[in-house]
C-alpha cells in the first residue's frame, strides 16, 4: 500500500514537471512571438537600440575575443596530436579553422555571451520589475516591450554574427600563433592551407547560427527578468534560470541548426 | 458631481487568494478620494486595475464614463499621472529625464530643451533646486526621490493623480511635507485623485473623501469629516489603531 501510494506520487511528480515544463516553453514562446510583434510595429527607440548594441555587442568583445584565442590555440595543439597518430599533421590549419568557424566560434562565443548578457538582462529587468519601474513605464505611455525587450532582442540577434565573426578570425589567429611558433608550421603555408581549404558556406552557417544564439541569449534574459518574482531571491532566481536555460537551448540549438546545414 | 472613476462588481483573485471580492466604488470629478486598509487587503490591486497593469476577473471600471478595459490605451494612460511607492524611477536615466520622460516620447514631444525647462519648473515645484536635474536617482535621498516621483506625476498635467503610499518609508516631517505638497498640488491642478495609505495623517491631510477597503470589499465611504464618528466598528478599529476589535491583528 506505501509503495503504491509512493510509486503514485513519484509518477504524479514526473507527470507535474513535464506539464511545468511544457508550460514555460508555451510562454517563452508566446513572450518571443509578442516581442517580434512589436518589433515591426512602431513607436521605434532608436537610442534604446544603440544603447544596447555597445552594452551587448561591443563590451562583449573581449570576452569573446579571449575565448576564441584560447580555444583556437588549443585546438592546434589537439589536431596535431590526434593527426600525429595517422601522419596527418598538416591538417592542422583547415582544422581548426573551420572547427572555429563552423562550431567552436559562435557556440563558445555565444555560451559566453549568455552568463555575461543573459544576466545582465534579466538582474536589470528584474530589478525594474521589482522596483514598479516596468508599472511606471506603463503609466507613462511607454510600452515595456517595446522600450525594454525589442532593443535588446534586436541588439543582440545582429551584433552576435559580428562577434562571431570577429571570433572566428581570433582563433584562427590563435591556432596560427600556436602553429607556427609551438608546432613548427611555416607561416605562409599555415596561412594558404587555411584560406583554401575554408568555404564561404562554413562561415556562413556560423554567423547564421550566432544570430540564432544572440535572439536566444537576449530572448531569456528578457523573459525571466520581465517575469521576475519579488525581491531580491526573485531576481537572483531569474538571473540563474536565464542563464542556465539560454545556455541549454544555444546547445540544443546549435545541434538541430548543425543538422539543417551539414547533413542535406 | 459626476464621476470621474467608477469601480463596479471588481473581482480579482491570484490562485486562491481572492484580493478583490466586488470593489464598488464612485470617485467624483476633481474629489481627492484616499482608500485605507491594512496591508494586503487589495489597495494596490485596484488601483493596478484602473491604470490596466493588472486585468479584473470580473466587473467594470469607468473612467470619465468611459469603460477603463477597452479602446485606445495611449489615449487613455496621458490622463493618468502617478506617485509610486518606491519612487520607481528609472535609474539609468538623469532626473530631468525621469520628469520629463513623457514629454519626451510619442505625441506632442518637446525638443529637449524645452522639456528640460519644464522639468526643472516641475522639479522647483516639488520642493527640488535646479541642480538635481542632472543627478541621477540613486544619488538622491528618499524623500528627494519621493518629490522627483511626484514631479514626473504631474510633468504633463494630468487630469487624474494616482499616489501609492507617497509617505512610506518616510521620517514624520518629510512625510508632513509631501503630505502638504501633494494637497497643494491636487488643489491647483484641479485634478481627481486617488490615494492609498496606512498612514491617518495622510489621510486627514489629502482626503476630501474616505474609503475603507477590508477583505477585497469597501467597508466604508464617506467624506472626511465623518471618518471620527463613522460608527463603523471595522473603520474605528483602523484609524483608532486598536489590537482588538472585528479586524483580526494576526493575517
Amino acid at each position: 500500500m506505501i509503495l503504491l501510494h509512493w510509486i503514485d506520487n513519484f509518477l504524479a511528480s514526473i507527470g507535474r514537471s513535464t506539464m511545468a515544463l511544457f508550460a514555460s516553453i508555451g510562454r517563452v514562446v508566446m513572450f518571443g512571438a509578442l516581442a517580434i510583434s512589436h518589433l515591426i510595429r512602431p513607436p521605434f527607440y532608436g537610442r534604446e537600440f544603440a544603447a544596447q548594441v555597445l552594452q551587448i555587442g561591443f563590451y562583449s568583445l573581449p570576452v569573446v575575443g579571449l575565448t576564441a584565442l584560447f580555444t583556437g590555440g588549443a585546438l592546434a595543439l589537439q589536431i596535431y596530436s590526434g593527426g600525429a597518430r595517422f601522419s596527418a599533421e598538416a591538417v592542422v590549419p583547415s582544422v581548426v579553422a573551420i572547427a572555429m568557424v563552423r562550431e567552436l566560434g559562435p557556440v563558445l562565443g555565444g555560451l559566453m555571451v549568455a552568463g555575461r548578457v543573459s544576466s545582465s538582462i534579466a538582474a536589470e529587468l528584474g530589478t525594474m520589475r521589482v522596483t514598479e519601474q516596468i508599472d511606471a513605464l506603463t503609466t507613462l505611455s511607454t510600452n515595456p516591450m517595446k522600450y525594454l525587450v525589442v532593443p535588446r532582442i534586436l541588439a543582440a540577434t545582429l551584433t552576435m554574427p559580428i562577434l562571431a565573426f570577429i571570433g572566428d578570425i581570433i582563433g584562427i589567429m590563435g591556432g596560427f600563433l600556436v602553429g607556427t611558433n609551438r608546432l613548427n608550421f611555416n607561416s605562409a603555408t599555415y596561412i594558404n592551407n587555411t584560406v583554401d581549404f575554408l568555404e564561404f558556406g562554413d562561415v556562413f552557417s556560423g554567423l547564421v547560427k550566432a544570430a540564432a544564439f544572440g535572439f536566444i541569449v537576449a530572448l531569456l534574459g528578457c523573459y525571466h527578468g520581465y517575469h521576475s518574482g519579488r525581491g531580491a531571491q526573485g531576481v537572483g532566481r531569474a538571473t540563474t534560470n536565464a542563464v542556465v536555460s539560454a545556455s541549454v537551448l544555444i546547445l540544443a540549438a546549435n545541434y538541430i541548426l548543425t543538422e539543417v546545414f551539414f547533413t542535406s | 458631481m459626476t464621476a470621474m472613476i467608477e469601480m463596479t462588481g471588481l473581482k480579482k483573485s491570484f490562485g486562491s487568494n481572492h484580493v478583490l471580492r466586488g470593489v464598488d466604488l464612485v470617485i467624483p470629478k476633481g474629489e481627492s478620494m484616499v482608500i485605507i486598509g491594512g496591508s494586503g487587503t487589495g489597495k494596490s490591486v485596484a488601483l493596478k486595475c484602473v491604470l490596466g497593469l493588472i486585468k479584473p476577473d470580473a466587473g467594470e471600471i469607468l473612467v470619465d464614463g468611459k469603460s477603463a478595459l477597452t479602446g485606445d490605451r495611449d489615449a487613455f494612460l496621458a490622463q493618468f499621472g502617478m506617485l509610486f511607492q518606491g519612487g520607481a524611477l528609472f535609474d539609468s536615466l538623469p532626473v530631468w529625464q525621469n520628469v520629463a520622460f513623457r514629454l519626451l516620447r510619442g505625441k506632442g514631444k518637446l525638443s529637449k530643451p524645452d522639456a528640460r525647462d519644464l522639468a526643472i519648473e516641475k522639479l522647483r515645484r516639488v520642493g527640488l533646486k535646479p541642480e538635481v536635474a542632472d543627478q541621477f536617482p540613486a544619488e538622491l535621498s528618499g524623500g528627494m526621490q519621493k518629490r522627483v516621483g511626484l514631479a514626473r506625476a504631474i510633468a504633463a498635467e494630468p487630469r487624474i493623480i494616482f499616489f501609492d503610499e507617497p509617505t512610506t518609508g518616510l521620517d514624520p516631517i518629510m512625510s508632513g511635507v509631501i503630505n502638504e505638497l501633494v494637497r497643494e498640488i491636487v488643489v491647483e491642478m484641479g485634478a481627481t485623485a486617488m490615494t492609498i495609505t496606512h498612514d491617518m495623517s495622510s489621510v486627514r491631510a489629502i482626503a476630501d473623501k474616505v474609503a475603507m477597503i477590508h477583505e477585497g470589499v469597501v467597508q466604508w465611504t464617506g467624506p472626511i469629516a465623518d471618518l471620527d464618528d463613522s460608527g463603523d466598528p471595522y473603520l474605528d478599529q483602523f484609524i483608532n489603531a486598536r489590537a482588538e476589535g472585528p479586524i483580526e491583528a494576526v493575517r
